[in-house]
């Protein structure tokens, strides 16, 4: 008997009904929604007369069009102010449990899950937005959907998905002191391009993971998707079980112990075959940032962009960043620092921003913007006296949500500015019509806001 | 949803590879709360300048009746809006051709009657140099360029193909198994 993945145990313990000529009938455990690709599908349950089939097995909260000051204030902005009100009203009628704005409970979808103890390992969870595939570092199968997607999930709790093969990227071997999980996805994106894991499921496996705390494996997980692949994951292991252990929605006492008992048994056989599987050695990653306008466009911070290649995509991402082929981007002057996102905005991510910029002062021709990425992150960097230290050195606090991530709201980076953003995606325009954005982890972005310049923070770092 | 089952039509040239989501329709037009009305900002950034003037070198705005947009390879990646097939539709766009779709936007595509054709790098460079009408049948799963009768089968599943063809969705299949689920819950939640 060939052993299974840990892919393939969840996937095939999911499926309702298996699709002989077609894709398999996934029954989905938890569901994440938000304010901007639910309200269709509720319409859409309405309007075939349709009640939510298992509306406790939903959760909602707003994030993506929140603005992020003065959340105690009715949003000014007549679309997203009615966007907001249409999920409160939803939840309301359908009988779903809503973390909205004022809610102690509210954050990025990817972040409160997690922290609620609402993710947990072996299970399905789905969520119309892509970084879905966050919630994999705890050993889930968890993936973005569309709306119409939404609508399945209300309607039956099960999608309609075709299995996608299985991928294992391995990275083994001793990582340099000063990279970070972020450094080590788009380490892995750089090699593997934003189409490499398409028609994939990927489990991330070998010691870089798995000496990662449980942020740095949402970090990888999170941008799974900018690999092409539907999801990634994680097995879970004990650093899973401390984290999960005491929150919210964990399961006690009993409970507990018959749930760990079962995700200790969550790991792929020794004899399991993926589909593919690539490798790559540690010590080879370094702190990286982006250049272009995909995330699979990225560097050593240490190393040059690449020569013209002849490609067209290439000279136009070129031509729109405004970045010379075959230079250093290391003193590169920038003109604003976004720390936040669902791939960057938790505890830890604060924690390390602080501990860069204590009693230093970021450069004057930098905007900083710390967005955390939950009202309970807020909560815990004041506790710890990390707002003040933030403050002290000029950044701007920002209130829980998506924010300058993807721009829905007012945060939006002005035309040809650049930006050095924690966030997950570098697309033309993503962050504001017309702005640049690179890409790197939090503990760049600090040093670049102390320099003005884009920096590598080793010096900061002892 | 609509049924389809043969286009023959010109084409919009978009050879630029991994157009995201993003470009299709930027975040900032998401915050509608119906399905309608995305298509006039469809690739905005691209097709308006940012005085909001038509960007005339733009491919849809040189080319206005074609209701097949071919595009370069990972057409769709990033972002799982769905608001970007929404968009696509809503212009009039009824085929996509690419040498590569990101899956999302592929499974998006197909639950709003917009058929996503994969074809190999070779035969989409011939559809850009051809720059012809483009002839797409479902039933046959073959798509040609018309000026030079080249033609390629494409992939899609038995079931999908069933749903475009008779213009069915995906939630009137899950809810006919209802029993189903049921029992399943009844066994393992």
């Amino acid at each position: 008997m060939a052993g299974k993945t840990l892919f393939d145990k969840l996937w095939d313990s999911h499926v309702v009904i298996k699709g002989e000529q077609g894709p398999d009938m996934l029954y989905i455990d938890r569901h994440l929604i938000h304010e901007v690709t639910s309200p269709q599908a509720f319409s859409g349950i309405e309007k075939r007369g349709v009640p939510l089939f298992r509306p406790k097995q939903t959760i909602a909260t707003a994030d993506h069009n929140v603005p992020t000051v003065d959340q105690h204030l009715p949003i000014k902005e007549e679309l997203s102010r009615k966007q907001v009100q249409t999920l409160k009203a939803n939840c309301k009628k359908h009988g779903v449990e809503l973390y909205g704005l004022g809610n102690p409970n509210q954050g990025i979808v990817h972040v409160i899950g997690p922290e609620l103890g609402i993710t947990q390992p072996g299970m399905t969870i789905v969520c119309g937005d892509s970084h879905t595939s966050t919630h994999g570092a705890f050993g889930s199968i968890a993936f973005g959907i569309g709306t119409s997607e939404v609508e399945q999930v209300f309607a039956t709790q099960c999608v309609l998905q075709t299995k996608p093969k299985s991928m294992c990227i391995e990275v083994n071997g001793e990582l340099n002191k000063a990279v970070t999980a972020k450094d080590i996805i788009l380490y892995l994106i750089s090699k593997l391009s934003t189409s490499g894991g398409t028609g994939y499921f990927v489990e991330f496996a070998g010691s870089a993971f798995e000496g990662l705390s449980m942020e740095g494996r949402m970090t990888v997980c999170n941008m799974s998707i900018e690999l092409g692949a539907r999801g990634g994951m994680i097995a879970p292991d004990q650093t899973t079980f401390d984290y999960i252990q005491g929150r919210d929605f964990a399961p006690k006492k009993i409970e507990w112990n018959k749930k760990l008992a079962y995700w200790k048994t969550l790991v792929t056989d020794e004899e399991a075959k993926y589909d593919k599987v690539v490798s790559f050695d540690a010590a080879d990653i370094a702190p990286m940032i982006t250049f272009g306008t995909n995330p699979g466009m990225g560097i050593k911070i240490a190393d040059n962009v690449p020569s013209l290649n002849g490609d067209k995509s290439f000279k136009k991402a070129l031509e729109y960043m405004q970045i010379s082929p075959d230079t250093s981007l290391k003193g590169k002057p920038v003109d604003y620092v976004f720390i936040g996102s669902c791939t960057n905005s938790r505890i830890e991510d604060l924690r390390a921003v602080s501990n860069i910029v204590k009693g230093r002062k970021k450069a004057a021709n930098i905007t900083a913007w710390i967005v955390p990425g939950s009202k309970r992150i807020e909560a815990q960097a004041i506790k710890e006296g990390l707002d003040k230290i933030l403050i002290e050195a000029g950044f701007e606090l920002r209130q829980p949500g998506c924010s300058a991530c993807l721009a829905m709201n007012e945060d939006k980076v002005p035309e040809g500015k650049y930006c050095v953003s924690t966030s997950n995606r570098n697309f033309e325009g993503r962050q504001g019509p017309g702005s640049r954005t690179m890409l790197a982890s939090p503990e760049t972005a600090a040093a670049t806001a102390l320099k003005g310049f884009v920096t590598d923070a080793s010096e900061y770092l002892n | 949803m609509e049924k389809f089952t043969k286009l023959i039509s010109p084409i919009v040239p978009l050879p630029l590879q991994n157009v995201d989501t993003d470009q299709i329709i930027p975040a900032r037009f998401l915050k509608s709360t119906s399905r309608e009305g995305f298509g006039k900002n469809l690739f905005r950034d691209w097709r308006f300048t940012k005085e909001g003037k038509k960007n005339n070198d733009f491919a849809l705005n040189k080319i206005t009746e074609g209701e097949i947009l071919v595009a370069g390879k990972n057409f769709g990646c990033g972002s799982s809006r769905e608001h970007a097939a929404w968009a696509l539709t809503d212009y009039g766009f009824k085929v996509v051709v690419s040498s590569f779709f990101a899956d999302i936007f592929k499974g998006n595509a197909l639950n709003n009657g917009l058929l996503p054709v994969r074809v190999s790098e070779e035969f989409l460079q011939s559809i850009f140099n051809s720059n012809s009408q483009l002839e797409v049948d479902l039933e046959n799963q073959t798509i040609k360029i018309l000026a030079t009768g080249q033609q390629e089968k494409f992939e899609i599943s038995a079931y999908k193909k069933h749903c475009l063809v008779n213009g069915l969705d995906d939630i009137d299949f899950l809810l006919s198994n209802k029993k189903e689920i049921e029992k399943f819950e009844l066994n393992n939640v």
